[in-house]
């Protein structure tokens, strides 16, 4: 446990962490008053990489603010591709035909598991261990690949669009995915759990480590694998569900410590969890069309409109304002990671300076969702 | 009674006046009346929202206080700029982590000459910063709050960039 010997605020100093620092994953700056190496107070200092996106969102038309989307969280870019297509299906009462709703699910699972490898690269990356870098990398290229064959980019994708997606998926896709799932789950116990998760250098460093109770992720709206790993059964897929996402039988993972080390577990099992969905679809993956029919200018009907879809780091909300317009009136993106950074000040608090930096990779926080 | 029926009963109290008016039930979203406050019922499937609350800008701190005895967390807050109306109306989100699933929208409007609000980052923890980010944005002064500078954009900015008639 990090129980502070003797804080003395009277001899304290301040260190800027960022916004050029490699462990901060990007242009995140925290003002750190330190006592030694023992965190005093945490100020993170947001903005760096601020570019308004809902500014540029009132400026356009509903189906220019696609590229947007795919622009703030570059790691799962598709599920905010998804958001958006959701929350705009819903204002101007689009139907989505099934089999694009499935590829939807495909993908999306697909950039969630990409995600969650690179953030366990970075996260170890951060603690001192390369190695794992290069075999989360290996399989990260993998799905970059089956993704990119079918969306056309690699990382900042534009591929839903209002009733559907622009691309069908084909054999070869099918047959690459079921092939990298086959992989993956064979190289998880060795290269992932027995080489990691089991490792006692990463235990003693991310274990009872950076504690984080469920009322805390409450008062400051934590979501995502930061809530599971303080054990709140909260997920968007389940609670609130969306797309076809009620059609498969999957667990939502939940660990009730609250430390860095469960928030990690509830991402190696998402991992499993998603490559179930994944098989699932495919198995039961309908034929018909996969775009529907949406009008070339949208104007949806004045009024508030609400969406949610579940990220791979928390709930990605979208508020909505409409007025009868070609554009949005306003448009609130509610970044999880915004929410999930609020609490790292209270946290980190009495922390040493080493157990911070692990407590703030296990948030996973990607900057420029933060800053959007 | 279900969360819903709950959460509309411990706000029912802050609105005697509304409370006999008819509309507060479900329409299924559609055309609402217009009303000064109230709380009205949604269709979550069109709206994404359960609950559609009006408040006075006095209010916000009540309904926060009600909500989080409720269980809520706070989802987000917007700005919105109502420009032809003269107002700014700030949107409080609320839901519920786990369970029963009930998204509340608490709305106020604000006199866009002289936009101030009590901040309720008292209750919730979660609204400091995204309460700087509208003020960042719309110069929404929210009354008693601890730090309101600006956070995303540079400290020296002189403008809030979504009033709707904001030139760059």
């Amino acid at each position: 446990m990090t129980v502070p010997v003797h804080l003395r605020h009277d001899e304290t100093f301040v260190l800027n962490l960022g916004p050029q620092h490699p462990a901060t994953h990007g242009v995140l700056r925290v003002k750190l008053t330190m006592d030694g190496e023992y965190v005093v107070k945490a100020e993170p200092v947001l903005g760096y990489i601020h570019r308004m996106h809902e500014k540029l969102a009132e400026g356009g038309t509903f189906a220019q603010f696609m590229p947007n989307t795919a622009r703030m969280d570059y790691l799962h870019a598709l599920a905010f591709n998804h958001g958006w297509a959701l929350v705009v299906e819903k204002a101007a009462g689009i139907e989505v035909p099934e089999r694009a709703e499935y590829i939807r699910v495909i993908t999306v699972e697909l950039n969630r598991i990409a995600s969650h490898l690179l953030w366990w690269a970075a996260f170890l990356l951060d603690l001192g261990g390369f190695t794992p870098l290069l075999y989360a990398f290996d399989d990260r290229e993998k799905i970059i690949d089956l993704l990119e064959r079918i969306t056309g980019s690699r990382l900042t994708y534009c591929y839903m669009r209002f009733s559907g997606v622009y691309n069908d998926i084909d054999d070869e896709f099918v047959a690459g995915t079921r092939d990298f799932i086959k992989r993956l789950r064979g190289r998880m116990p060795r290269l992932y759990h027995d080489l990691v998760t089991h490792n006692i250098i990463l235990i003693k460093r991310i274990k009872d480590i950076g504690f984080v109770s469920a009322e805390q992720c409450r008062r400051y709206g934590a979501t995502g694998p930061v809530a599971r790993g303080s054990g709140i059964d909260y997920d968007i897929r389940k609670n609130e569900p969306y797309s076809v996402y009620p059609e498969f039988d999957f667990d939502i993972p939940v660990f009730p410590e609250g430390d860095s080390m469960a928030r990690y577990m509830v991402r190696m099992h998402e991992m499993e969890q998603s490559m179930r969905i994944i098989e699932q679809a495919l198995d039961k993956l309908p034929g018909g069309p996969v775009m529907g029919k949406a009008p070339k200018v949208l104007k949806p009907e004045a009024g508030y409109y609400y969406s949610a879809v579940e990220t791979a780091r928390g709930s990605l909300g979208h508020r909505l304002v409409c007025n009868g317009d070609k554009n949005p009136y306003k448009l609130k993106l509610r970044s999880p990671t915004f929410s999930n950074l609020s609490l790292f000040g209270e946290v980190a608090e009495g922390m040493l300076l080493a157990d911070a930096l692990a407590f703030m990779g296990s948030l996973d926080l990607v900057i420029p969702e933060i800053d959007r | 009674m279900g969360l819903l029926e709950r959460t509309q009963a411990a706000l029912a109290e802050l609105f005697p006046e509304a409370a006999s008016a008819p509309g507060a039930a479900g329409e299924g979203g559609a055309e609402a009346p217009p009303r000064e406050i109230g709380i009205l019922v949604t269709d979550p499937g069109k709206h994404g929202s359960h609950l559609d609350v009006l408040c006075h800008p006095a209010q916000v701190v009540a309904v926060a206080q009600i909500l989080d005895r409720e269980g809520y967390f706070l989802e987000a807050i917007s700005g919105v700029d109502w420009l032809d109306k003269q107002q700014f109306e700030v949107v409080y989100d609320y839901n519920r982590l786990g369970g029963e699933h009930c998204r509340v929208m608490v709305r106020t409007a604000l006199d866009r000459t002289h936009p101030v609000v009590p901040t309720i980052s008292g209750v919730f923890p979660a609204a400091d910063w995204h309460e700087r980010e509208t003020f960042d944005f719309y110069g929404i002064h929210f009354q008693d709050h601890p730090n309101l500078i600006r956070i995303l954009l540079p400290e020296d900015a002189d403008f809030h960039p979504l009033r709707k008639d904001y030139m760059p």
